[in-house]
């Protein structure tokens, strides 16, 4: 990971000192542990401020939306997915963008990692294969695949799909990976079991809407839970008002969400809320043979007719 | 997401086919009458302690 940030360095300070870009945009050392902020460098002294390391877990292309100017952004698999969203949807041009793409080893749960602390973590550091984790009176020490986020653990496009420069080689794609394992689980339960489990899972929730913040598909300049005229959805703590929020925020990323996992990263009271979005992203894909991000000329499924769509639960 | 198979039913009716609107209605209404009143989705008035 050292290396990953020499070189990161080195990229960004030349692509300043170049003026090919206006501003990089990658991440810095945070002010609390496995807290990594994004942030925009913009001249070539700034560049030693990034950093990289499994703490990089928030999604880049969040802040590219609608932008007008000319940035480096680096990029792991998933951010490059969801850059090449954007681009699809018009919220950033390819010109506009140098890509530094980033080979991803995975980036560590922090909600794991604090539930497993015997106390406040004051520092985390790692090496190649083990995460050390400090705190008052107390030191762990964990193998990194153990603490992995859960949707890196199933990732499948570690490499950056679309990029003009790397900072490191390619990374081995993992070959068979049962992404959908939960999904199916639920998708057994009976009704009765799904509206429990629901429940259940929500429970905690405190609409404060940092899922949604966090997300790069969420870019709208009013999104629905925001309105008041109409107003789509309550904005008590209701349950039926936090589940309409959750499933409909879920539809709204049906077709376009990459599993980046920003979404549960970002959330205050750990809640996996990916579920909704996997099992969108599972319907794509058996249904329409589609993945979100992979490429620029294809069409989402959500933006194109074919006479042969599945329609078989319409009368 | 928990709400009953049935309840919920989508169809795709043509203003010019008024035979199937019909039977498309009367056919889910009778279906949702079987199932019963819905229980979950409902809000409640809050409760004050």
């Amino acid at each position: 990971m050292r290396a990953y940030t020499e070189k990161i360095r080195e990229i960004a300070r030349r692509l300043l000192e170049a003026c090919t870009v206006e501003r990089v945009l990658g991440f810095r050392r945070g002010s609390v542990p496995m807290m990594n902020a994004p942030c925009f460098v913009k001249t070539p002294a700034e560049a030693a401020n990034l950093v990289w390391d499994s703490n990089c877990g928030i999604n880049l292309a969040n802040y590219l939306t609608s932008r007008s100017e000319k940035i480096g952004i680096f990029a792991k698999g998933c951010d490059s997915r969801n850059i090449v969203t954007h681009i699809i949807e018009n919220k950033i041009r390819r010109e506009q963008l140098v890509i530094i793409g980033v080979p991803c080893h995975g980036m560590i749960d922090r909600h794991r990692i604090a539930a497993m602390a015997d106390g406040e973590i004051r520092e985390v550091v790692e090496d190649e294969n083990n995460i050390i984790v400090q705190g008052d009176g107390f030191k762990k020490v964990h193998n990194r695949h153990d603490v992995l986020q859960a949707n890196c653990a199933v990732c499948t496009h570690r490499n950056p799909v679309i990029y003009d420069e790397l900072v490191a080689d390619l990374v081995e794609e993992p070959g068979d990976v049962d992404r959908y394992r939960d999904v199916r689980e639920i998708e057994a339960l009976s009704a009765e079991g799904k509206w429990d489990f629901f429940d259940d899972l929500l429970h905690d929730c405190i609409r404060c809407y940092a899922c949604r913040n966090a997300c790069p598909l969420c870019y709208c300049p009013t999104c629905f839970v925001d309105e008041s005229r109409p107003q789509w959805v309550g904005k008590s703590q209701d349950p039926v008002d936090v589940r309409t929020f959750h499933f409909l925020r879920a539809y709204h990323c049906a077709g376009r969400c990459t599993d980046c996992g920003a979404c549960e990263r970002a959330c205050p009271v750990g809640i996996n809320m990916r579920v909704f979005t996997k099992k969108l992203e599972k319907d794509c894909l058996e249904k329409f043979g589609w993945e979100a991000g992979l490429s620029l000329e294809a069409r989402p499924p959500l933006d194109a007719y074919r006479p042969d769509d599945p329609d078989d639960f319409i009368r | 997401m928990g709400i009953e198979p049935g309840r919920l039913q989508f169809s795709w009716i043509s203003s010019a086919e008024a035979t199937k609107f019909v039977e498309v209605a009367q056919a889910v209404t009778e279906t949702v009458k079987a199932l019963g009143p819905n229980t979950h989705f409902v809000k409640h008035e809050a409760k004050v302690a």
